[in-house]
């Protein structure tokens, strides 16, 4: 069934709406590093009991951190190469490899375009970057959409990958316990029997300073300064401007102001109640703002599912990543409501009538 | 007898103590928030919840910087209300 207008009430807050048809994530798997952190005993610069109750609080009690010579690629080539065994997928049908990360393996070229060299694809694949966080992975799936909307493209591999692990120092409070590392390959595919999907995306940009890297990029160049660690607040958190830095209180400000009613735009959007769908997934940040949000949304808690606690916040990958490690075999027929929010800073949400879903074992390397 | 603004002032003490996970009977709306021994990063977050879910109201963080005093955030927010 085609919408051919949107209405006027749900444009009023102009947002970006999208809607497309026969589109859908027809397989999904993930990689994560095997070098688990027990954020317990991750105390080499604070004190146990403030550790603990950080831990308590966010509900992250492991991690994954890829080594030194691993990266978002090496993880997004494992979860790709899982399925493509998994699904008999004919390479040569890919027609599109898209690459969500902010941590690739370079500034240039393109992470994408290593990988199509590296998982043995055509040269007709169109390979890109996207630049995106904790929204990415909706992102990503709108321009693989977009692309695939009109039946020229065969396939399309969407992988989404970080490595935020090397990204936060270990001596800021304010991050240190939070971030982990893990990669998806999603399949997507257009089939005449499949339905309509939403989207509604958005961005802004005033609040750029709430999640950041300050240095390595041209504004402010990688120098012997800026690798040098610094003493950056009153309570002593260390960090240079190499590393990343975000302002918790100003990011839980925005989430609350703006994700409800994000969320409110999109079941508009696809004239569905909240009761109509059978799984909320949200980006993983921590477990008391996914907690609220659940309160304030009035949502139950066998709808909202969380890996958190084992994965921790990894940003574009943490809603794949969730659905890879909690919804295995559960998701066939059900209509899913995916919200991704954070650095930008950017929010996503989209509504998917999944059809069948093929979810691999998680792989570990 | 009690007016009303008092019974309001009384139960946004309450609101504070049990997001901070304190006991209300020590505070005042002269206590300096930022001074109480259970007031950090995590409970900001704790006090941001509390304000969006009993009065739907958000304080932006360089607003919130210059509140020191109960009375000052409960100002903060009747200001904000709907």
């Amino acid at each position: 069934m085609y919408y051919t207008f949107i209405d006027d009430r749900v444009n009023q807050k102009k947002m970006a709406q999208l809607i497309f048809n026969h589109l859908n994530i027809t397989a999904l798997s993930a990689a994560v590093p095997s070098n688990t952190i027990n954020n317990l005993q991750y105390t080499m610069h604070f004190p146990a009991d403030e550790v603990r109750e950080i831990v308590e609080k966010t509900g992250i009690y492991q991690r994954r951190f890829a080594p030194p010579d691993m990266t978002a690629s090496d993880l997004c080539f494992a979860a790709a190469n899982k399925l493509i065994e998994d699904n008999d997928i004919d390479k040569t049908e890919i027609d599109l490899l898209l690459f969500v990360s902010q941590t690739p393996d370079y500034r240039m070229p393109a992470t994408s375009v290593c990988l199509q060299d590296r998982l043995g694809l055509g040269k007709h694949t169109i390979a890109f970057d996207i630049n995106m966080g904790c929204s990415g992975f909706i992102y990503g799936l709108v321009v693989a959409f977009a692309l695939m909307q009109q039946g020229y493209l065969r396939k399309a591999l969407l992988l989404d990958g970080e490595t935020r692990s090397k990204v936060y120092s270990p001596k800021d409070r304010k991050t240190a316990f939070l971030f982990g590392d893990a990669g998806v390959a999603a399949l997507i595919e257009r089939k005449e029997d499949f339905g309509s999907s939403f989207f509604s995306l958005n961005s802004d940009g005033s609040k750029e300073n709430l999640i950041k890297i300050d240095a390595g990029g041209y504004r402010m160049p990688s120098s012997v300064d800026t690798v040098k660690e610094k003493v950056v607040d009153e309570y002593g958190n260390i960090r240079s401007d190499e590393n990343g830095y975000m302002n918790g209180s100003e990011v839980f400000n925005f989430v609350i102001s703006e994700v409800p009613s994000d969320i409110d735009t999109i079941l508009k959007l696809a004239n569905v109640q909240k009761s109509d769908i059978d799984y909320f997934i949200f980006h993983q940040a921590n477990d008391f703002m996914n907690n609220y949000l659940m309160k304030k949304l009035k949502l139950q808690k066998e709808k909202v599912p969380s890996c958190i606690r084992y994965f921790g916040n990894t940003s574009s990958v943490s809603i794949p990543l969730t659905i890879v490690t909690q919804l295995k075999n559960q998701l066939d027929g059900k209509k899913i409501l995916l919200s991704g929010f954070g650095v930008g800073m950017t929010w996503a949400s989209c509504i998917l009538d999944i059809n069948q879903l093929k979810i691999s074992d998680l792989v570990e390397i | 007898m009690e007016t009303n603004f008092t019974i309001m002032e009384k139960n946004f003490i309450q609101h504070f103590a049990e997001a901070i996970e304190t006991d209300a009977t020590h505070l005042t709306m002269e206590t300096k928030f930022r001074e109480l021994p259970e007031w950090d990063s995590l409970a900001y977050l704790s006090v941001i919840a509390m304000i969006d879910e009993q009065f739907d109201v958000v304080i932006d963080g360089n607003d919130f910087k210059k509140l020191n005093t109960l009375q000052e955030l409960f100002d903060a927010i009747q200001l904000r209300k709907r």
